[in-house]
């Protein structure tokens, strides 16, 4: 609460907030805001017609159609759901693993750590995005597995910032003391150390969520990676984009297709990264000007 | 110094090594046909053959190391196997793609340094001013907009709207001429090549369709690299040398240019490098957008059609083209500040 309170001081953490605040209230309404279709399963977006054209807003679908009549506001609001979903389930799992692995590894130092920092290393040259079309070119489209190939992708930032924590934790005076009085490295890690280690990965976390999200829809953007049809922003902008040109004459045409799913998604990552921004000026007063 | 370049040089194909066993790999969870697909160089090979004897050829009944010495026999020679989705084998459509992402690569980066140095070095020499008000304002949303919002929004602005930068790589009369007996591809970079031919019409139509693809495409890092920039300066700027620098009487131009910026330099520069991977990856949602011809569309292509000898082809490209350019990092790190011990 006292945190939610010092973001709320700054201006720009506070816009932050709502803004995620507004997406999280979205999601949870998202069957009231925009009802599914009877026997239809409501992640998928709700189609009026299979008219290849765009339609412009009207009463029945208040943000018009795409191309395919798929409904765009029943995709920006069962998106929203697809959005938080991955964002806080890739990011949890992705720090877990990333704690756990790098934090052991600076820990115990020695081989261990020269060991899996080489191999965050290599994480860290692999393109993620061509990392994930690859591994879905293999594996298979969905949800699941996009979630799979994005932590095995992730976890490699956790791993860097918690060995960095870890190591200058490790040997603060506490930490020596507590060791001559005999108490197990296990408890030391858990007890001493994580606690202390915690809230950069707090900030890298909110950070994370906006870039993974933006991931997710990257990847549905250029039809690899979720089914046709699953709700996702970056599939709303596929659909639109081969609308963009408009008609002759008019270029902005067809501007409700790709004006709407954008800013969806600019303003769900925008609020993530300026709460971590806000985030990491609360915790690290230093770096403030 | 030429010792440790060398010593980079001997780790490439240990790397590259490592690098393929990772790739080959993935075979374990594809379809039998598409494992053959692999090893097969062209579609007219495997006609009317019957399937004990295509297995008997490619090796399919052998373990999983000799069947992958045996492809990185092939891949040594250059037998990537063949891409259905260019119709062509996989090594001749890297060919063409490989120097379009590259010439795509540099030019974004050019963007990148150019912009991060001089916006950078602005908003801190006007530290909580108007300017630096909106340069910060300006990177939290360029980071925060996804690539393919921004370019669709350029090609939106530009090409519909306006009219004055076409997606594609070229326009069709400059094709004719690019592939024309005439024309010498030196590296397979219009912009470059147009110049050795003296040919300006081309290079203004290259530069043209390559402008909105490159800028998309490093804008989101511009936005970081000039924030880093600038809390790098501001670090810089309150350090005791810089007082010494002010008190010798320098003008404040050479103080901000010769003194501070250099020792800023470095942690720019390392971001750039680590950015590149990720840039690669950006370029294939770039490029798809753009419809420009690199290896970015062409991984999209081939994961379309399932294509697997153009994805691990791909695949392998683009961790050279990394390798290379850590090289290059490295090396510059060393240039900026000499008393970096790499070895």
């Amino acid at each position: 609460m006292q945190l939610l309170n010092k973001i709320f001081k700054t201006p720009l953490g506070a816009l932050g907030a709502i803004i995620i605040i507004f997406w999280v209230i979205v999601a949870l309404f998202a069957p009231i805001l925009a009802p599914p279709a009877e026997g239809h399963d409501p992640y998928f977006i709700l189609r009026h017609s299979f008219s290849s054209l765009p339609t412009p807003p009207c009463e029945e679908a208040i943000f018009g159609t795409t191309g395919g009549g798929y409904d765009i506001f029943y995709g920006i609001v069962w998106g929203s759901r697809t959005a938080i979903l991955v964002g806080f389930i890739t990011v949890l799992f992705s720090a877990i693993v990333g704690v756990f692995v790098g934090g052991t590894g600076a820990f115990f130092g020695g081989l261990l750590d020269s060991i899996i920092m080489r191999i965050v290393d290599l994480f860290m040259s692999i393109p993620f995005l061509i990392a994930i079309i690859v591994l879905t070119t293999v594996v298979g489209k969905g949800l699941d597995k996009i979630i799979f190939a994005l932590v095995f992708f992730n976890w490699r930032v956790y791993a860097r910032i918690i060995r960095s924590e870890v190591l200058a934790i490790k040997e603060e005076e506490y930490i020596t003391s507590a060791k001559s009085i005999g108490v197990p490295q296990f408890r030391i890690f858990y007890k001493h150390i994580l606690p202390n280690a915690f809230y950069p990965i707090v900030v890298l976390m909110s950070i994370n969520i906006g870039r993974v999200v933006l991931m997710v829809a990257s990847l549905s953007f250029i039809g690899v990676g979720l089914e046709l049809g699953f709700a996702d922003w970056g599939q709303l902008l596929n659909f639109s984009r081969e609308w963009i040109l408009g008609m002759p004459g008019s270029p902005f045409y067809y501007w409700y297709t790709y004006t709407y799913p954008s800013i969806a998604m600019v303003s769900f990552v925008l609020g993530w990264t300026l709460v971590g921004d806000a985030l990491r000026d609360i915790f690290d007063p230093k770096m403030v000007n | 110094m030429k010792l440790y370049i060398f010593k980079r040089i001997l780790f490439i194909p240990i790397i590259l090594l490592l690098l393929s066993i990772i790739i080959f790999s993935q075979i374990l969870f594809l379809s039998p046909s598409q494992r053959l697909s692999v090893f097969v160089q062209s579609p007219a090979a495997v006609q009317e053959v019957s399937t004990e004897e295509l297995i008997t050829r490619y090796g399919l009944d052998e373990s999983f190391h000799v069947q992958y010495f045996n492809w990185l026999k092939q891949v040594s020679r250059g037998e990537l196997g063949w891409s259905y989705s260019a119709g062509m084998p996989v090594y001749r459509a890297l060919a063409m793609r490989i120097p379009a992402t590259i010439e795509l690569l540099f030019l974004g980066q050019l963007f990148i340094i150019f912009g991060g140095l001089t916006l950078g070095t602005y908003a801190a020499v006007k530290q909580n001013g108007l300017i630096d008000n909106i340069i910060r304002f300006t990177t939290v949303l360029g980071i925060s907009l996804p690539e393919f919002v921004l370019a669709l929004v350029l090609l939106i602005i530009f090409y519909a709207y306006l009219d004055i930068f076409p997606p594609g790589r070229l326009s069709f009369f400059a094709q004719d001429v690019v592939s024309s007996p005439q024309f010498i591809r030196y590296t397979g970079m219009n912009l470059i090549d147009s110049l050795f031919n003296r040919r300006l019409d081309i290079f203004i139509d290259a530069l043209r369709h390559i402008i909105l693809p490159s800028l998309a495409y490093s804008l989101g890092t511009m936005a970081a690299a000039v924030r880093l920039m600038r809390s790098s300066l501001l670090e810089q700027m309150h350090k005791n040398y810089v007082y010494t620098a002010r008190a010798k009487g320098l003008s404040e131009k050479v103080v901000i240019n010769k003194h501070v910026r250099r020792n800023a330099l470095l942690p720019f520069i390392t971001h750039i490098g680590l950015q590149i991977p990720t840039m690669l990856g950006g370029a294939v949602i770039i490029e798809t957008v753009f419809n420009y011809p690199g290896l970015g569309s062409f991984i999209v292509m081939a994961a379309y059609g399932l294509d697997i000898p153009s994805i691990i082809g791909a695949s392998l490209a683009i961790g050279m083209i990394i390798i290379l350019s850590n090289l290059v990092i490295d090396l510059l790190y060393k240039y900026i500040n000499p008393s970096i011990n790499l070895e």
